[in-house]
């Protein structure tokens, strides 16, 4: 079934009244099944984040149509049930929590759409749970690590039970240790039955997702999964980005005369190939 | 060092009067202001430095670290002592100077200052007691009643509870900027103080555009997380009143009813203690 449906999504913004538009995202369509894990990678400026933001009505199309769940983004009366539908974390861990203390930040969502106070409690503690964040839920904010903040606005996100989440580069300002937190818990919640969509200019994170939808210059130009798109480096070298450290290594070895099987992505398939 | 800042005073504790629900708390520390200006005579204050003194012994909270609270104003206080002590005519003590020193000019110079002393000490207190995120939720709850004409109650507090959470963020970028001017040069150390003020003036700048750049992405994800205000929103902590807060209630009222009992039959209180 589809969950996120992406029509002919334009999208256009000014620098100011007098400028003319600017085009941003130009004709897109992308519709993403429940459940899956789709990962949107691209340069600085391919329109990615742009995307995202309209997945979950923050910005709303200027042509085309966005559909979360059924629900229209553009229809005003549908806005919240979008937005309680489709979560949103972002790339600052800084700017997106709102209290001084985790589990108040956590039932910040809960509390908006009005969900009764006991009930909040245990979806706070339930969502805690499951980022690993339960024990520190008196402490403030800024006592966290990056890595740390990021897990609380994770979930912050799952407290308000959303069927998917999408993901605004939520690692770009983590160190590796904190990366590889985030991206466990998104992992759990993929397995967990969660919508992902993962917003990324890291490469070694999107050959972990079903498929991978490029974007250059606002429109898609490469979709499909990690293995069919990375079965040819030298296209995704021409959009002037790096291929995942394993897919470079079978590039390497296959133009030493070396018969390496197709469709290795990962590390771990490397690794398995390599010792086996 | 920036790290370790506690936020406001508060004395972590798990004490009656912590656990206080904080709209009482707050009412309290208002009368308690009030009835401090319904003391007439010392005795009244005895009353007053009782009270005050029972609640510091059951909050556990160090005296020490409730007269640090009173530097900040020391100089108002002497101020004020010094005023009352030299400026009221009355029959004359000492002569310095110009200045004479009269008797009801030192009887009302300590009366003033213990006053001062005893209000700055019971609203410290409700703020060494109070986690600043209670004391917004008592704020947003008694200010509710006050919507009706027009009193932004949750938007207060939601700017509150904002604010609070964002202190600790400003801090380090402040440290980040001051570090980054530092490594080009700047000087924030030496100088007068007016030139110190005017070298601050390079980290302000930079400060409020970053200030301005958070305040959008935290809109942004507030909105993302289905804000819109205080219409229909449900809370994680509900305030309840409790047994302990009734039994509060009535510690309030006899004291609020010795004060003015104090104050109405002051004479006879006097001449009976006389005898």
């Amino acid at each position: 079934m589809t969950i996120i449906k992406i029509e002919d999504l334009v999208f256009e913004y000014r620098r100011d009244d007098e400028s003319p538009p600017v085009k941003a995202i130009g004709g897109v369509n992308i519709d993403i099944e429940e459940g899956s894990f789709t990962a949107v990678i691209g340069r600085n400026g391919s329109g990615k984040s742009t995307l995202a933001k309209n997945i979950n009505a923050l910005l709303l199309p200027s042509g085309g149509a966005v559909y979360v769940d059924g629900f229209r983004t553009s229809d005003e009366g549908a806005l919240w049930e979008v937005r309680r539908r489709a979560g949103m974390v972002f790339q600052n861990p800084d700017n997106q929590i709102v209290s001084a203390i985790i589990e108040d930040d956590v039932a910040f969502g809960p509390e908006n759409i009005g969900v009764e106070s006991d009930e909040i409690r245990r979806r706070v503690t339930d969502a805690l749970r499951s980022v690993d964040m339960y024990e520190e839920r008196k402490k403030s904010p800024h006592m966290l690590s990056g890595g740390q903040k990021q897990r609380v606005a994770i979930a912050g996100v799952i407290a308000m039970r959303p069927k998917c989440i999408i993901f605004d580069e939520p690692t770009a300002m983590l160190d590796p240790g904190g990366r590889r937190e985030v991206m466990d818990i998104l992992l759990r919640l993929h397995r967990d039955g969660i919508t992902i969509v993962l917003i990324t200019h890291f490469m070694d994170e999107a050959v972990k997702a079903d498929r991978i939808v490029i974007m250059d210059e606002g429109e898609v130009v490469l979709d499909g999964s990690p293995a069919e798109i990375f079965s040819r480096p030298d296209r995704i070298r021409a959009l002037h980005l790096d291929v995942p450290l394993a897919v470079d290594l079978c590039d390497r070895l296959r133009r030493r005369g070396y018969d390496v099987p197709p469709g290795i992505v990962g590390i771990e398939e490397m690794v398995a190939y390599l010792c086996r | 060092m920036i790290r370790d800042i506690t936020i406001g005073q508060y004395y972590p504790g798990e004490t009656w009067v912590h656990r206080l629900d904080p709209r009482l708390k707050i009412t309290v520390t208002l009368i308690f202001i009030v009835a401090l200006f319904f003391v007439r005579d010392f005795l009244g204050y005895v009353i007053a430095i009782a009270a005050l003194g029972g609640v510091i012994a059951i909050s556990r909270v160090p005296l020490g670290f409730i007269l640090r609270g009173l530097k900040a104003i020391f100089i108002i206080i002497v101020f004020t002592f010094a005023l009352n002590m030299f400026l009221t005519a009355g029959t004359p003590l000492i002569k310095i100077g110009f200045f004479t020193v009269t008797r009801e000019g030192l009887y009302g110079a300590v009366f003033m200052a213990l006053r001062l002393v005893l209000l700055i000490i019971g609203s410290s207190l409700l703020t060494l007691t109070t986690k600043p995120i209670k004391l917004t939720d008592g704020i947003e709850s008694l200010l509710g009643p006050l919507r009706v004409i027009g009193v932004p109650a949750h938007e207060l507090a939601m700017m509150m509870t904002i604010a609070l959470r964002f202190i600790p963020t400003l801090l380090e970028e402040t440290d980040k900027i001051m570090k980054a001017q530092m490594a080009r040069g700047a000087d924030f150390e030496s100088g007068s103080i007016l030139r110190r003020a005017k070298n601050l003036i390079p980290i302000l700048v930079p400060l409020f555009i970053s200030a301005f750049r958070i305040a959008q992405d935290l809109a942004m994800a507030m909105e993302a997380r289905c804000y819109r205000g205080g219409e229909g929103r449900t809370k994680l902590h509900v305030l309840k009143f409790e047994s302990r807060d009734a039994a509060a209630t009535l510690l309030t009222a006899l004291f609020v009813l010795l004060i003015l009992f104090e104050r109405v039959y002051s004479d006879e209180i006097r001449a009976f203690l006389a005898l």
